[in-house]
């Protein structure tokens, strides 16, 4: 598996981390030598194989609809750096 | 008092040999004394400790108190703690206090345990070596030149260096047991839903399973008991009976069948790790087991499937720290786009970014089928091995670890070479089954370790096992020099 620039260029902003290009080289060495690792997996054979989506079979869990959780917005409040009156303060990002 | 087990702890608190403050104020005082070169714990949280220590004092006064009530204990800093800075050994999470308690935590803090602190770990337990925690690398109390393995270095050290007779860790390819191994003390990991998640902060939701670590397999039968059980609010926990983990610890392990697969001997395996290994089985046999030959023939996938399916979770887990509604936030952010990419780039470190990569692109489009749904065909091929394994034997036993612990930086260039350090741990994440790490010898000064894998719910078994083999052997007691 070889790793062009555009496909860092790509999977960083796929995955909003920035990657400055003097860094590019080193990152794609580093990934295609796990990527050279997980391609092993290409060469089991898997035919017929039901993918493993849980180890015991279990079902996702349902829950009775109702509410649960109570109110605790004052104590979320304390988590953000600027509140006003309920509402969370944030940079201005969006003209 | 730092020697004593957990069940000795427990009875000088009932026959007021000492009182829990006595022992907090102990182990507190351990932690001021040696933590500063270990850096085993992020956070100390000495002056809660003593107002818990003298409630617990109370409880046990009563006469009510349950067996656990009064004696310390570490949280990892991945679970979530009311009131408490739960960072993930972060930058992302530096500052975040959680307005809740994990379940682990609740269900310890029930018992009248005494939180003592936090303790350090591989950023968002993506890390063999502790070398990845934003706080700095844990060091091994056997040799500060080495690493204590990880992700849960912290709280394998702790309990290595007598900071606290017990620590709360995480599994997701080995995080307990390749810590343990390399810091001499014992851990488990459950079968996959047997300790709830709710609380704890998500690597790969598929195969994180948290579990205790302490010095011996009593001591993680006491724990288990207390931190196990069906939490609703997790909808992956099992709804299923805790057993009495402690009541079958001296069972008769004669006639046990004891299956060694030849995979996990085979090369890349330091011979001494391999000796210390079959020392203890040679024991186990004196002590009536049987061993068989058994083959895991797709062990070979392991690596690679995990580097797939934990990657891409930690991709989607961690696509929630986005700058805007908590931790880490950059500076003047020009625009939406910057605000996030610069929030993630900077809140964090190497190895997350890199796995979050690895992750996003075996997701991406064109690439999924390649990638994740291979891997979870691979991933059902180990569970089928094992299953088909556990029709002929009761426990499977092999190494923890291909080799002891090895110095700081010896792995930092080549990721690949750190993931193969879980090379014997993955397998038993990856089919969701129950695996413990107990310590079988020392290699050059530091601790090997034996490793147990159960059939799913089987820890009750393994328990005993351990503890049996702890009777004759002296592996587990042996503490590093100079921390007396």
């Amino acid at each position: 598996m070889t790793l062009k620039y555009t496909d860092i260029e790509r999977l960083a902003m796929l995955s909003r981390l920035a990657v400055n290009e003097t860094d590019y080289s080193a990152v794609c060495a580093r990934l295609e030598s796990v990527l050279a690792l997980v391609d092993q997996l290409q060469a089991a054979d898997t035919a017929g194989v039901q993918p493993m989506a849980h180890p015991l079979n279990a079902s996702q869990a349902l829950r009775a609809d109702r509410i649960t959780e109570f109110n605790q917005q004052q104590a979320f409040e304390i988590l953000s750096d600027n509140t006003h009156e309920g509402l969370y303060l944030v940079p201005k990002v969006i003209d | 008092m730092h020697d004593m087990s957990i069940a000795e702890l427990a009875l000088g608190l009932r026959a007021k040999t000492f009182s829990s403050r006595e022992l907090t104020e102990h182990f507190l005082a351990r932690i001021g004394r040696f933590n500063p070169d270990l850096n085993a714990l992020i956070t100390v949280t000495g002056e809660s400790a003593l107002v818990s220590a003298d409630a617990a004092d109370k409880q046990l006064k009563n006469g009510l108190a349950h067996d656990l009530c009064g004696i310390p204990l570490l949280h990892k800093d991945i679970f979530c703690t009311r009131g408490t800075r739960t960072s993930c050994a972060s930058k992302m999470l530096h500052n975040f206090i959680p307005p809740y308690d994990a379940t682990v935590v609740e269900n310890l803090a029930q018992t009248g345990m005494v939180m003592l602190g936090k303790t350090n770990m591989d950023e968002f337990a993506m890390g063999s070596s502790n070398e990845t925690s934003f706080y700095g690398a844990v060091k091994n109390p056997w040799d500060t030149a080495k690493v204590p393995g990880g992700s849960s270095g912290g709280s394998a050290a702790a309990v290595a260096a007598r900071l606290s007779p017990a620590a709360t860790a995480t599994d997701t390819g080995g995080s307990i047991r390749q810590p343990a191994a390399l810091c001499g003390v014992s851990g488990i990991k459950p079968t996959y839903g047997r300790v709830s998640r709710w609380g704890m902060i998500a690597f790969a939701s598929s195969l994180d399973q948290g579990g205790p670590i302490a010095k011996t397999a009593q001591d993680c039968a006491l724990l288990l008991g207390a931190m196990a059980g069906f939490d609703s609010r997790d909808s992956t926990s099992v709804d299923r009976p805790v057993p009495n983990y402690h009541a079958s610890l001296n069972d008769s392990i004669q006639g046990l069948k004891i299956g060694i697969p030849r995979e996990y001997f085979s090369s890349g395996l330091d011979g001494r790790v391999a000796k210390a290994v079959q020392d203890s089985l040679t024991i186990l046999r004196e002590l009536g087991a049987e061993l068989v030959d058994i083959s895991l023939p797709n062990s070979h996938l392991s690596v690679p499937a995990y580097y797939v399916i934990a990657p891409a979770e930690a991709s989607a887990n961690l696509a929630r720290f986005d700058g805007v509604r908590y931790g880490y936030r950059c500076e003047n952010p020009k625009d939406l786009e910057d605000l996030y990419c610069r929030s993630r780039s900077e809140g964090f470190g190497e190895e997350v970014k890199r796995r979050i990569l690895i992750g996003t692109y075996c997701l991406s489009a064109g690439y999924y089928d390649a990638y994740y749904r291979k891997a979870q065909q691979a991933r059902a091929l180990i569970r089928q091995d094992f299953t088909q394994a556990f029709d002929k034997v009761d426990v499977v036993m092999g190494p923890t670890c291909p080799t002891p612990a090895f110095r700081f930086g010896a792995k930092g260039d080549d990721p690949v070479a750190m993931y193969l350090e879980d090379i014997y741990t993955i397998a038993t994440n990856l089919a969701g089954l129950p695996g413990m790490s107990i310590p079988c010898g020392l290699v050059d000064g530091t601790p090997v370790g034996l490793q147990l894998i159960g059939n799913y719910f089987a820890e009750a078994q393994m328990l005993n096992v351990a503890h049996q083999l702890q009777q004759v052997t002296p592996w587990h007691a042996l503490q590093p020099e100079g921390l007396i």
